[in-house]
């Protein structure tokens, strides 16, 4: 069952990243993405990451893209149905490329499940029982707030100055 | 289902490459580049589910950058509209060489 909802999950995530890139109307494209997020949530629940994929729905697919849909409307871009796709040789290169980093990714991901890497590690067992123990919510927020602390809070700057910097670039008279 | 979810992840960040490459609406290519931010998260995600819980604290802090990362882009992107009248990437070529 899981195995069916991943394929079916996968499938719409690839098909509505091709919409992405292909789709002429940048609004088409925003919204093909909203579908890929959602399907990309979806995988989050099958791998037991129940807390990201709350987040990647109301933080992603909700507050970013509509910032991106704000910024289209904004500036109109609406109604631009010209196709921007450029032809030629770059992107006869740029297929080459990215068909070759895929090749390569792709080629090392052979028996990834059994690679003896991974036996140093908790495995789905000693993840079920820590997040059977803590709940999902509990097992993130403790390492967060303990190890991860100060990268925590750098991220709080982090937003600060983006959000300093954002009004500052976007202002008509600095 | 661990090897397939790394495969997935490595499609969604050669599509995402693939329309930065090709768009030429800084928009689009914006979003290109959120989808390969995304692809990454999946497979920490996934890999999160064998190797313990600090693949999904990265996944978000992940998403704290996107959200930064997109409100100062699009910020840039507005100011660019502004100056230019367009948001196609070929007129922006005075860093180009």
């Amino acid at each position: 069952m899981i195995e069916i909802l991943f394929y079916i999950f996968a499938a719409v995530a690839v098909g509505s990243a091709f919409g992405v890139v292909l789709q002429k109307n940048p609004v088409g494209s925003l919204l093909f993405m909203v579908a890929t997020l959602a399907s990309l949530a979806g995988i989050f629940v099958l791998f037991e990451a129940h807390f990201l994929a709350a987040i990647q729905i109301i933080v992603y697919a909700g507050a970013i893209m509509v910032l991106f849909l704000f910024v289209i409307m904004l500036l109109n871009l609406g109604h631009d149905y010209r196709r921007d796709i450029q032809v030629g040789v770059g992107m006869v290169l740029a297929f080459a490329t990215t068909g070759l980093i895929a090749g390569i990714l792709v080629r090392q991901f052979g028996g990834a499940e059994t690679s003896p890497m991974l036996a140093a590690f908790p495995g789905p067992e000693g993840m079920d029982a820590l997040l059977a123990e803590q709940g999902i919510i509990g097992a993130i927020a403790r390492p967060l707030f303990t190890d991860y602390v100060i990268v925590f809070e750098l991220t709080g700057i982090l937003l600060l100055v983006a959000l300093v910097g954002a009004i500052a670039i976007a202002k008509r008279r600095v | 289902m661990l090897v397939e979810a790394l495969i997935l992840s490595a499609i969604l960040f050669v599509v995402g490459m693939l329309g930065v490459l090709v768009r030429r609406n800084a928009i689009i290519i914006f979003l290109c580049v959120e989808l390969m931010l995304n692809a990454v998260n999946l497979s920490f995600v996934a890999l999160s589910r064998f190797m313990g819980i600090e693949g999904q604290i990265y996944v978000f802090f992940v998403m704290t950058v996107a959200a930064a990362e997109a409100a100062v882009g699009l910020a840039i992107i507005i100011a660019i509209f502004r100056h230019y009248e367009t948001v196609n990437v070929n007129n922006f070529n005075l860093l180009k060489w």
